[in-house]
């Protein structure tokens, strides 16, 4: 009898909500052409609408989510899915401490855990043609990525926010999709990072091939003038997925029902 | 007499114990069984990928109408097999595309390619995440729109644990050092 009571008690406590859940925005689909020729560089490829957290992924959700599925507690975390470091920025296991404020992003947590935290929100790491399409907006333009002074703000940023510990989520104004933090906070794990270095002839056997597959031939832009975007990919280029970084977060998104993905 | 019989009894039951809490351990934080996937091969056999542990294995993951790297993926490996001569580990390997690739797909990729049942496996993922299995044997893919995908190719040499021991990526003749990996775990069994 006790035993069912704690049972029916537990379940009902997994099923509750992470406090406070988190806020997911619609970001409708549209043409877009991506600095990346992998991702049909000079055409224009159609992004299916989606949801998106408004904010990456804080420290105390990721502390919530580890209190969860403890499974991705750094002390219990299997080392094929984290290298040595994952979580290191807290104090303990399922502590924060001073030196991971609980509104900063969550950073050094491996490809893996972003992708057990988002499945745990009923999401999925964003790919990176959705990724980019919602960041190549501003206040009030779907792509603002031909106005060079909205670039060279991004980059100068970006560039500030090196080695500094990262500032707290939705400190800035929001996008027109209502995204916070999209161009400046952390760059982001996205789904298919790895697939992206993928040389597409990699099919073909043979010494090109294999150069492609170590990265550098594969990366093939189709727009260099974004360098503070370009910058993201070569840095997401260097992870492996069980690897973290103190300036990598990551924020979900989610399917919305009757989309079609081609 | 006695006494010696008894002990090593007793010798016998510890080892045997031993050997048991091994199997039922939970495998190391660095195996690939720490994934778990659910899979079907080519014969409709169920099995979850961690039921595989315990003997050395070859892994790779592949979909069925690749017809270039794929084939040549599982021509490498029959050649490091055979290469490595009796006592060659048994091969998996993980379709990354189960929405074609049915039973039916695999049986008919088993039989273009004439793998033995006995020691080969082409399987389905049932349930789990194939992308984050693909992943941790470095292997990654997208779909290129036209029901082909750019991938990566990838064939591992598992411990008896799960540990990756060796990894190739050379297609056609098999890597030296891989092969030497694959004999030395099969003279050790």
């Amino acid at each position: 009898m006790i035993r069912s009571l704690l049972l029916a008690s537990l379940l009902a406590l997994s099923a509750l909500p992470a406090a406070g859940a988190a806020e997911y925005v619609r970001v409708p689909g549209g043409a877009f052409r991506s600095v990346l020729a992998q991702e049909g560089g000079a055409r224009a490829v159609e992004v299916p609408a989606f949801r998106m957290r408004a904010t990456p992924v804080t420290n105390a959700e990721f502390l919530a989510f580890v209190r969860r599925a403890p499974r991705w507690r750094r002390d219990r975390v299997a080392a094929l899915f984290a290298s040595p470091g994952y979580l290191s920025r807290w104090a303990g296991a399922s502590t924060l401490g001073a030196g991971a404020p609980p509104n900063q992003p969550a950073t050094r947590v491996s490809w893996f855990a972003a992708r057990a935290y988002c499945a745990s929100e009923g999401a999925r790491l964003p790919r990176w043609i959705e990724w980019e399409y919602a960041a190549a907006a501003d206040a009030t333009r779907r792509d603002a990525r031909s106005d060079a002074a909205w670039q060279a703000q991004a980059l100068a940023r970006l560039t500030a926010a090196f080695g500094a510990a990262p500032a707290e989520v939705g400190g800035d104004a929001p996008n027109l999709y209502g995204l916070h933090d999209m161009r400046t906070l952390v760059w982001e794990w996205v789904d298919d990072y790895a697939a992206l270095f993928v040389n597409s002839d990699a099919r073909q056997p043979g010494e090109a091939a294999l150069l492609g597959l170590c990265g550098g031939a594969a990366l093939a832009f189709a727009d260099r003038s974004d360098y503070a975007l370009l910058m993201r990919v070569a840095a997401l280029a260097a992870l492996a997925p069980a690897d973290g970084a103190d300036n990598v977060g990551f924020r979900c998104v989610q399917d919305i029902e009757g989309v079609k993905h081609p | 007499m006695t006494a010696m019989r008894r002990m090593l009894v007793r010798c016998a039951a510890l080892l045997l114990a031993a050997a048991g809490a091994a199997a039922a351990a939970p495998p190391p934080g660095d195996s690939l069984y720490q994934t778990a996937l659910a899979l079907q091969d080519q014969q409709g056999r169920r099995f979850d990928f961690a039921a595989l542990r315990g003997r050395p294995l070859l892994v790779s993951v592949f979909y069925a109408s690749c017809h270039s790297a794929c084939p040549l993926t599982i021509e490498t490996i029959a050649r490091a097999r055979r290469a490595a001569g009796a006592g060659a580990p048994d091969v998996l390997m993980v379709s990354f595309d189960p929405a074609h690739d049915d039973v039916a797909a695999l049986a008919a990729m088993a039989a273009m390619h004439r793998v033995d049942a006995a020691h080969w496996r082409l399987a389905r993922p049932e349930r789990g995440d194939v992308e984050a299995f693909a992943a941790t044997l470095g292997v990654a893919y997208r779909p290129r729109g036209d029901g082909d995908f750019s991938h990566n190719v990838v064939i591992a040499l598992l411990d008896a644990d799960g540990r990756i021991v060796a990894r190739s990526s050379r297609l056609g003749e098999p890597d030296a050092a891989f092969v030497a990996a694959v004999r030395r775990l099969a003279a050790a069994r």
